[in-house]
């Protein structure tokens, strides 16, 4: 008797199943505001990347094939807020323009963005950067030069390192001097390729 | 220490939790108080101390708001479940028979039956219950055998 009673006490009541739950705890928690950054998963061409958004816009982009989920995650949670949920809808708009331009079929980004994690020198960079045209690319020391450090082409190649919004804020349009491609966040392969996609007339690759 | 990103709350607490709220307070109070549950754990998390126990710190959330929604239920006109002293019988049917102890459970006093729960359908050491409901290990222990030894009066 007393088996039996472990056993049923074990196996849990008859309920609905706590996906639904999920779905809908997702639904009223940004609703009551309560989801300081929201994320979602999208595929690209190069495999998944990781979108996240605060209420400002998109605050990070990360490379799932080179990053993973926990880790960027985890990352998010220390820099902007433990309150991260993942909560595909608010992210919807910038999934689609992302698939518009891996299909080609988009030259800008019209998407919020929130720059918070980009400080310093790196802010200027960026911020040149993001108006680098489709297709088109400039040097290390040309975008430190354009954010007013001409000889800080150094510390321009660490802020696009640590660029949190690539393909966004086009990082991959700045090259090394000569054409040469350089490094990616996502590889200097999918650098390449994006480009590419572009149509960006690089000399060497 | 950092606290993790809430959703690895979720991923990793939501069903156990979902299980105690079931038995708890039945399958269709069930949702409302993991709403609840959630939502108010969601809005507190930031103040959370980092390095806390954060799986005791969400099944006292939710114990609590099993808690308040037990006190809803007692203050509707139609009275729910049994009487604590009313015998369960179930007519022999594996399902009812389980339907039967559950009811059985949902009499049982509110330390005990979180007490037995906690125990049984979501599997936590004795020290991990005595910690949510404020108490020793013993008597955590003392919780569970003595909700054990009723529904063994009642539940035939």
């Amino acid at each position: 008797m007393n088996e039996s009673i472990e056993r049923i006490l074990r196996s849990g009541p008859d309920g609905g199943g706590v996906g639904e739950s999920v779905s809908r705890f997702a639904a009223a928690a940004e609703a009551a505001g309560l989801v300081d950054v929201a994320y979602v998963r999208a595929g690209t061409p190069f495999g998944d990347v990781l979108m996240a958004g605060t209420s400002k816009g998109l605050v990070r982009i990360g490379f799932l094939h080179t990053s993973s989920e926990e880790e960027l995650l985890r990352e998010i949670a220390v820099s902007v807020s433990p309150r991260v949920l993942h909560a595909p809808g608010r992210l919807d708009e910038a999934r689609r323009q992302l698939d518009e331009y891996f299909e080609g079929r988009r030259r800008t980004f019209e998407l919020a963005t929130d720059r918070r994690l980009i400080r310093g020198f790196a802010r200027e960079v960026l911020a040149h950067t993001a108006r680098i045209p489709y297709g088109s690319f400039l040097t290390y020391g040309e975008v430190a030069a354009e954010a007013g450090k001409p000889r800080a082409h150094r510390a321009a190649g660490t802020a696009l390192a640590r660029n949190p919004i690539p393909i966004v804020i086009p990082c991959h349009r700045v090259l090394r001097s000569g054409g040469v491609i350089g490094n990616y966040g996502g590889g200097p392969e999918m650098k390449a390729r994006l480009l590419a996609l572009e149509g960006a007339r690089v000399a060497s690759a | 220490m950092t606290l993790p990103p809430f959703q690895a709350l979720i991923d990793d607490h939501a069903e156990t939790i979902h299980r105690f709220l079931s038995a708890i307070v039945g399958p269709v109070e069930a949702d409302d108080c993991f709403q609840e549950t959630f939502l108010a754990a969601l809005r507190a998390y930031p103040g959370v101390r980092a390095g806390s126990n954060l799986r005791a710190w969400l099944f006292a959330v939710a114990r609590s708001k099993a808690i308040d929604s037990h006190r809803r239920a007692s203050r509707a006109p139609v009275p729910l479940g049994a009487a604590p002293d009313d015998r369960v019988v179930g007519d022999g049917g594996a399902g009812e028979t389980d339907d039967a102890l559950w009811s059985a459970v949902a009499a049982l006093p509110e330390k005990q039956r979180a007490a037995v729960v906690l125990r049984f359908a979501c599997d936590l050491s004795h020290r991990d219950i005595g910690r949510m409901l404020d108490c020793s290990d013993e008597a955590a222990r003392r919780s569970v055998h003595e909700g054990v030894k009723r529904l063994r009066e009642v539940w035939t």
